[in-house]
């Protein structure tokens, strides 16, 4: 065990139990996975990408390319976890990843030996040619070895949830600079929102051992929570990552449940959060550099950083005996945290040829060896057993089993690069910082290059007061604690010159300096290029650990400064989400609203099977005992409409109420016929166009009083018409006095159909007198009062091609009028009929609908050119003159019956001429709807020929190779029903 | 991304939908090179990286048609106004 036998942020009294790779260990509350496997001397956690070599765990953050492992089995099955950020539970099951097939043992690290040959740009040189084996063997081989773990082919039983919160001041980061900058911020008043990814707050106060004023960092930062979380206007949030700066808002996920094996009852698993925040500080803190050298990657070789954090915070020793290889004073603090909590120090390695006195005198207290101007040259071992050390020319090998490293800090900028600004080289710090942040954004602290204590609390607070000032409040000044400052000098180092093969730039993505030297040889030089070629910075990790250290390395090989390179920007997210939060609710049934219609309950009672038209759950069809199949169904319910009577609702249908002197005006110019004639008491069918001469839409409109109309769209429509309708009032012909409203969710509307439909309504309205063929004539639309007193409109339409008549009272009648329609019609045998059978009466009939109104056709396709009026502007009526779109041969619409009636026609079908090959060049049109007539007891269809109804009476060939229809038809007129309308005026 | 709304206030961009670029106003019919025109009014548009004055619809708000001009660039807001005018109270 490696568990140091004192300290740490662990509750020692309780036990919590794990397993990884099968294994079964302990740990405590307030471990990561990680720390409890370090303290269970687990040293080997998975395999690389591309080469499988055994990798051990890097750091301590959210930066982790390395300890990537499985979570849970079964349906919460979570691939590449990092082991640095999963909090321990009990039963908690963990599994390492991309190992062939375990983890000690794996096939695939062969591919070591032939890495000089997939090294950079492997893929492209390789699986070239020939293009025969593509299919068959490259494209196997590369999705076999793609990825890295396996995603559960079961639902995700948790569910997500998302959220919004709204602040004066997002401060992002509570360590030291974040904690001070919300303590200012919320003292002066503002609103903050104080998120952290840890569950701990405090960032590296839990890590580094430092005293603010009279307490150690913990218990400051401890002191300062508190004081935050009981303040009305602060949210503090751990375990919330801000992954993505957006145009006025910040993405974040908070890891409600993360860290317990099942939810609590009623509890997300994660949360999305948007974030409107007026000001922001980014106080992200910084993370070590690896630095890169010949083994760079063996397990047991970790950044001092993580080092540290593991021996404060979790009381966990990496090793027994470490050397330390650095050219950043925090390393120096770090090694001496590990040797005043018993770790062996093998030696300091310092690149530095100087350091602070302060530095060698602490070293000198605990008799550690110290090699200034030197470096490591090599690691040997897996797990770590010895690293070659040259220091004033001399070489020797040292025997540790962990090793420390640090190439100075990199400030975590990510955010601030989120809107495209490109960090910049400050040589002073050997490091990349954020000069052009997103709007409203600061930087402080270790984010923004300031890495001592003192200066971190400082800027915090200048920050916090600055962003609250901004937001509108009078800052209130902290005072600031005293704290002494650990020794934070750095200088940038990166690269031990003339490694061997496997220096590694990118751990995740496996890129070594000999991929980079590849991808300078063959020109892809510039940052971008180098990232694309070798994969650099391309894993989850988004190069956090590789992307400096491998452009200051193309720098190095092509004799250019840093900023000669060029430097890459981030983008969100800042470590990777879940699919499942990004989805939130919104999967399978509740992807979006189900709309449901005022008499939806009525028909499910009557047995019927539904079926989506957009958000709508339409009525079907209404199946009934001895129906032999839904085309039975659909049959009986059109021979019932054709020989008695039907009803159906439609009130899905858009409804928009206007009212105003200049109604009429208006719909003169949206529809292609005229309104403004047409007399109270009566309703007109149109057609609108969109300004490029298409159909947008048809419907009725009625027009009830001298000010009052009620129009109505297709159910897909509802809302772009209603737009449409807001835009040309509001921006076309604002003159126009006119009040609309939608009134699609307040009116149930159900549709009465067949020859005895009157006799049905006549039993519905107080009055049946007013609904006689002379007093409700054709087109007719009158208010009325229907079932004993509920105010309703009555209109006389037919979508069927019968006697027709539809209802409308408000909605919370709509169950009642079907049910009052059903009692009144049981003496006819009134049938209840859907969608399906409404399709069939109109294919029938030959009326337009959805499948006709596509986007690509003008009313004259359409074979309603006459409505179009001459004398008047309307919208699209100069474009729809256009020639090509009154070509005589443009698609024209016209029916289709088969030859032989025994054909079932289908949709979709090709229309040739008959005797011609199958080719694109003698396809003349389509059928654009089809159905099995009951009334005719053949298929009839409708659809779109060249040329149109001139060609009434030709025979063509049908041709359908999808479903393997290929026969005669001929072409005919599209009203097959009752092309008079004699039946509608009874 | 937020749209000071002049009736509403700062509002969530998902309240609004997006029309295209604030072209016109709509051509006379009646002039002679009405086809051209209309050519023009429906189909050409500028693609500015940079200020484009646009139409969006408050539809899950107060259903104002605005005109904005917006920064393609960056999706900063200049201005915002109602698109026909003032719309009637």
């Amino acid at each position: 065990m490696s568990r140091l036998s004192s300290g740490g942020f662990i509750d020692r009294s309780r036990i919590v139990k794990f397993s990884f790779d099968g294994k079964s260990y302990s740990g405590h509350p307030g471990d990561t996975l990680a720390s409890a496997l370090i303290a269970n001397d687990v040293k080997l956690v998975g395999r690389s990408f591309k080469y499988h070599r055994p990798r051990g765990i890097l750091t301590a953050g959210s930066e982790e390319p390395n300890a990537l492992v499985s979570l849970r089995k079964g349906a919460r099955h979570e691939p590449n976890t990092r082991a640095t950020m999963v909090e321990l539970f009990d039963g908690l099951e963990a599994f390492p990843q991309n190992v062939t097939p375990s983890l000690s043992f794996d096939v695939m690290a062969v591919n070591q030996l032939i890495s000089r040959f997939i090294g950079a740009g492997f893929y492209y040189k390789t699986f070239m040619w020939p293009a025969s084996f593509w299919e068959k063997l490259y494209e196997p081989i590369v999705r076999g070895s793609a990825g890295l773990g396996t995603t559960p082919n079961v639902p995700d039983p948790d569910h997500y949830e998302k959220a919004s919160a709204f602040c004066d001041v997002l401060v992002i980061g509570a360590g030291p600079t974040g904690l001070m900058a919300a303590l200012t911020a919320a003292r002066s008043g503002a609103r903050v929102i104080l998120a952290d990814e840890d569950y701990l707050i405090g960032g590296r106060l839990n890590s580094e051992k430092v005293t603010i004023g009279d307490r150690d960092g913990a218990q400051f930062s401890a002191a300062v929570a508190a004081e935050l979380v009981a303040m009305p206007n602060v949210k503090v949030m751990s375990r919330t990552t801000v992954f993505g700066v957006y145009d006025d808002s910040y993405g974040a996920v908070e890891r409600v449940s993360d860290h317990l094996a099942v939810p609590a009852p009623y509890q997300p698993r994660q949360r999305l959060w948007r974030i409107a925040a007026k000001h922001t500080v980014l106080a992200a803190g910084a993370i070590d550099r690896p630095i890169v050298f010949d083994g760079n990657d063996r397990p047991g070789i970790m950044l001092a950083q993580g080092v540290q954090t593991y021996i404060n915070r979790f009381a966990a020793a990496p090793a027994r005996r470490m050397a330390f290889f650095t050219s950043s004073d925090g390393a120096w603090v770090a090694a001496f945290d590990a040797a005043d909590a018993g770790v062996e120090i093998a030696a300091i390695v310092d690149a530095r040829r100087t350091v602070a006195d302060r530095l060698l005198a602490e070293a000198r207290r605990r008799n550690i060896r110290t090699l200034l101007g030197g470096a490591v040259t090599a690691a040997h071992g897996s797990p770590l057993k010895s690293v070659d050390v040259v220091a004033d020319g001399k070489r020797e090998r040292l025997a540790v089993d962990g090793l420390a490293m640090s190439g100075g800090y990199s400030p975590n900028v990510q955010l601030a690069c989120h809107h495209r600004g490109r960090p910049q080289w400050h040589p002073e710090i050997g490091a990349l910082l954020a000069t052009d942040p997103p709007p409203r954004m600061k930087l402080a602290g270790a984010a923004n290059g300031s890495y001592a204590l003192s200066a971190c609390l400082a800027d915090g607070a200048a920050q916090g007061a600055e962003a609250a000032v901004a937001a509108g409040f009078a800052a209130k000044t902290v005072a600031l604690p005293r704290c002494q400052d650990d020794p934070v000098e750095v200088q940038a180092y990166w690269h031990v010159k003339d490694t061997a093969h496997f220096a590694f730039v990118d751990f995740q993505t496996d890129v070594s300096v000999k991929d980079i030297e590849i991808a300078a040889k063959e020109g892809f030089i510039p940052v971008e290029h180098l990232k694309r070629y070798t994969a650099l910075g391309m894993g989850a990790d988004q190069g956090k650990l590789s992307n400096f250290n491998g452009l200051a390395i193309m720098a190095d090989i092509t004799g250019r400064s840093i900023p000669e390179a060029g430097t890459t920007i981030y983008r969100p997210p800042y470590t990777p989400v879940s699919m499942g939060a990004l989805t939130g609710h919104h999967r399978a049934k509740d992807f979006r609203p189900t709309r449901l219609t005022p008499t939806h309950f009525w028909a499910k009672r009557l047995g019927a099977k539904f079926v989506e038209t957009g958000m709508w759950l339409r009525a079907q069809y209404f199946p009934r005992p001895g129906d032999k199949d839904w085309l039975a169904t659909v049959q009986r319910e059109v021979t019932a409409v054709r020989s008695s009577v039907g009803m159906i609702d439609v009130s899905t249908f858009g409804k928009i109420d206007l009212q105003g002197p200049d109604v009429g005006k208006l719909l003169d110019r949206v529809y292609v016929n005229t309104y403004s004639t047409l007399p109270v008491g009566k309703a007109r069918y149109g057609v609108m166009l969109r300004e490029d001469g298409m159909v947008m839409d048809d419907g009725t409109t009625a027009h009830l009083s001298d000010d009052h109309w009620v129009m109505t769209t297709t159910t897909v429509n509802a809302v772009k018409v209603f737009s449409h309708l807001e835009f040309c009032l509001q921006v076309l012909w604002p003159d126009l006095d006119v009040r609309m409203a939608s009134i699609s969710e307040q009116w149930a509307q159900i549709a009465l159909a067949g020859p005895n439909a009157r006799k049905v309504l006549e039993k519905i309205v107080d009055d049946p007198a007013a609904v006689a063929n002379e007093a409700l004539p054709v087109m007719g639309a009158k208010e009325a009062k229907l079932m004993g007193g509920i105010a309703g409109r009555v209109f006389r339409l037919s979508f069927s091609g019968e006697l027709g008549f539809e209802v409308a009272v408000p909605a919370r009648h709509g169950e009642k009028l079907a049910e009052a329609m059903m009692a009144a019609g049981k003496e006819f045998g009134i049938t209840p009929y859907g969608t399906e059978a409404l399709a069939m009466m109109r294919i029938e009939k030959g009326h337009v609908s959805g499948p006709e109104l596509n986007g690509q056709t003008t009313v004259a396709d359409l074979g309603l050119g006459k409505m179009a009026s001459k004398k008047k502007d309307y919208i699209g009526r100069v474009l729809f003159e256009r020639p090509d779109l009154t070509d005589e041969n443009r698609l024209g619409y016209v029916g289709i019956v088969p030859v032989d009636k025994r054909n079932v026609l289908r949709a979709g079908t090709h229309l040739m001429p008959l005797g011609a090959a199958v080719a694109v060049a003698n396809d003349h049109g389509f059928v654009s709807s089809a159905t099995q007539s009951p009334t005719f007891g053949h298929a009839v269809g409708v659809g779109f020929l060249a040329g149109g109804a001139k060609r009434i009476g030709e025979k063509m060939r049908a041709y359908d190779p999808l479903r393997g229809g290929d026969f005669e038809v001929e072409i005919c007129s599209p009203y097959f029903y009752d092309p008079q309308g004699e039946r509608t005026r009874v | 991304m937020l749209i000071p709304c002049p009736y509403c206030g700062a509002r969530d961009s998902h309240e609004f939908t997006y029309r295209g670029a604030a072209v016109g106003p709509r051509p006379d019919p009646a002039r002679p090179d009405a086809a051209d025109a209309f050519h023009d009014y429906v189909y050409l548009r500028d693609n500015p990286a940079g200020d484009n004055a646009e139409y969006w619809y408050h539809g899950a708000g107060c259903r104002s048609w605005l005109k904005v001009v917006r920064d393609t660039t960056t999706h900063e807001i200049k201005s915002v106004t109602g698109a026909g005018g003032e719309v009637k109270p």
